[in-house]
């Protein structure tokens, strides 16, 4: 179980083991975002808990990390089902606005609840996210979404996102898959706060506002919405470019700000939006062959919001 | 000091908070309702409002008065070249597109003014120096209003009808209105739609300049991170009084503040983000349009 551990420099590790985090909550908020196209701002909310749930279950009862990891993830998860149930018959913004209210509040009763710490926050999490752990996770995390993304679910999902009355006129049941996908989404959002808080082994409710929830979308929109490799790619650079932008320390969430920016002006599908990489390459041996495939890619790739 | 006049007087530390909410929520509301974009830019072009504000009184030694409009004059132009640059390009694209794009703002912004300034908080001159004594008046019940507070109120709803004046009987209030309606309908229609959404731009930013400037006065302090939680509690009470409904905006501000003192005034005074958000999320359960949001009906 140790493989890769110790292979990079510690700080390389650090990054590795963080992108990991990210790819996995990414992913997760890909599949309510990018996939259903339910736009929700609260998705560190779900982290926060699968984190502190997972510190709960290491600290107060000792159990093995699998066993923590499962607990982060169930009750983000349950939490999923509680706010998701009411509040996906809300349509567009209006689900954005209350899963943004969920997540102030999920911060402010963190604050205020003494039993995790607090403000002071909840110390002495044991470090078991290991590079090997987070890497075996991130597998499965994409694997479980390929396989959602080829299933009968995964393409329920997309036709609610491309017109949910017309799905409905199929006969997909689309609140009881909105709320089964949101399930699933926040479920792998609390394995991320598992993990997370087996990383950094100290929880403070500040590091689970607003500006989270954003960062993970930043990843999510700017890699390509519903698309796992640019989700995947999202994550990879906007957790490193804080690192490689360490140089000009004080200008470098000025530059962060200003790349989203300028990618959004250049690459408003993100950079892999509307690129179905395996795809590409089967167009790729297809339009040698020279079959009509090419059009009908135009066209998919047009069909915006 | 008996129940009767505590609660008056939270009632009215809230309307004047709860003005400030509503200065900032129009902002939102207006963008919202002609572009549908949640422009999270807003809540710092209210915080760049109050630095402006404070650049001109400390450092250019101007009247208040002068301070206060140059600080709406300067919002104007930079959200309308915001505008230009960050949204107009992404106008065609996906919604999110732009709202990341707002998001990449505000974070340039907060930094910029962070940055220039530092993160200290920074104070403003006293008001008995800028503008005029601080007086109290007696109400009924032993409570007190001051003048700060009526000025805060007084201002807030001088621009609020000058607001409603503009949307209701001008020519380009009109063409505002026919854009959110239906923004090809009125592009067809002969409107000049840029430029109506620039306008919209212009005004919904000039008022959170000023709402800047006020909070500034009020509560004697700005921060460079001051746009963040109001921006949401702002945006918050757009959604309670229906996005896009410019009534319902103000009538949200000024509810959510009332709920937010009365939280203190209770003993929850650390649970009131909490409870804010969690009557937001009641109130769009119940009527997920708002309080003064009409029916849309989705045409198939």
């Amino acid at each position: 179980m140790t493989l890769l551990n110790g292979l990079l420099p510690p700080y390389i590790e650090s990054i590795a083991i963080t992108v990991g985090i990210y790819i996995i909550m990414a992913l997760g908020l890909n599949l309510i975002t990018g996939v259903t196209g339910q736009l929700s701002l609260g998705h560190a909310a779900y982290m926060s808990i699968g984190a502190y749930a997972s510190a709960i279950v290491s600290l107060q009862l000792g159990m093995p990390f699998i066993f923590a990891l499962l607990a982060g993830g169930i009750a983000a998860g349950i939490f999923g089902l509680i706010i998701g149930y009411p509040t996906l018959r809300l349509t567009g913004d209006y689900l954005a606005i209350a899963t943004l209210g969920f997540g102030e509040i999920v911060k402010s009763l963190l604050f205020n609840m003494p039993i995790v710490g607090g403000a002071m926050g909840l110390a002495g999490i044991p470090y078991k996210s290991t590079l090997t752990v987070t890497f075996i996770l991130v597998v499965i995390v994409i694997w479980m979404m390929l396989r959602v993304e080829r299933s009968r679910f995964g393409r329920a999902l997309l036709a609610i996102r491309e017109d949910d009355i017309a799905a409905e006129c199929y006969g997909i049941n689309t609140s009881l898959y909105k709320v089964k996908m949101f399930v699933l989404g926040t479920f792998i959002a609390g394995i991320g706060g598992a993990l997370w808080a087996h990383k950094i082994m100290v929880l403070q409710p500040r590091d689970f506002g607003f500006m989270k929830s954003i960062e993970i979308l930043n990843m999510v929109v700017l890699g390509g919405l519903g698309s796992i490799p640019g989700t995947v790619l999202g994550a990879i650079v906007l957790t490193s470019i804080p690192e490689v932008l360490r140089f000009s320390s004080d200008y470098r969430m000025l530059l962060y700000g200003a790349l989203l920016v300028i990618m959004m002006r250049f690459r408003p599908n993100g950079l892999l939006g509307g690129v179905d990489v395996t795809k590409l390459v089967k167009k790729s041996i297809k339009s040698i062959t020279g079959s009509n495939f090419t059009n009908k890619e135009k066209k998919k790739v047009k069909g915006g919001d | 000091m008996d129940f009767t006049s505590n609660f008056i007087v939270q009632l009215i530390n809230g309307i004047a908070l709860g003005s400030t909410y509503a200065l900032i929520a129009l902002g939102y509301t207006m963008v919202y309702g002609i572009i549908m974009l949640i422009n999270f830019a807003h809540g710092e072009i209210y915080m760049v409002g109050a630095f402006v504000g404070l650049a001109l009184v400390t450092v250019f030694k101007v009247h208040i008065i002068i301070a206060f409009l140059g600080a709406m004059l300067f919002c104007m132009l930079m959200a309308v070249s915001i505008e230009i640059i960050a949204y107009r390009p992404l106008r065609r694209s996906k919604r999110l597109a732009a709202l990341i794009s707002a998001i990449g703002i505000s974070i340039i912004l907060s930094n910029l003014v962070n940055l220039l300034v530092g993160p200290k908080p920074q104070t403003f001159p006293p008001i008995e120096e800028i503008l005029f004594e601080i007086k109290s008046y007696d109400l009924i019940a032993g409570a007190q209003i001051n003048t700060l507070q009526i000025l805060l109120i007084v201002v807030s709803a001088i621009l609020m009808i000058g607001l409603q004046y503009i949307v209701k009987r001008t020519k380009v209030g009109k063409a505002m209105r026919a854009t959110s309606q239906d923004y090809d309908t009125a592009a067809l229609m002969g409107i000049n739609v840029n430029r109506i959404i620039s306008y919209t731009f212009a005004i919904g930013s000039a008022l959170a300049g000023a709402g800047g400037v006020l909070v500034g006065i009020y509560f004697g302090v700005v921060k460079y991170n001051m746009g963040m939680l109001p921006g949401m509690k702002a945006f918050t009470a757009a959604v309670l009084g229906g996005i896009g409904s410019i009534p319902g905006a103000m009538f949200g501000g000024i509810i959510l503040g009332v709920i937010e003192m009365m939280t203190v005034a209770i003993g929850l005074s650390s649970y009131r983000d909490a409870i804010a958000f969690g009557i937001l999320i009641l109130v769009l359960l119940i009527k997920p349009t708002g309080l003064f949001g009409k029916q849309i009906f989705k045409k198939v």
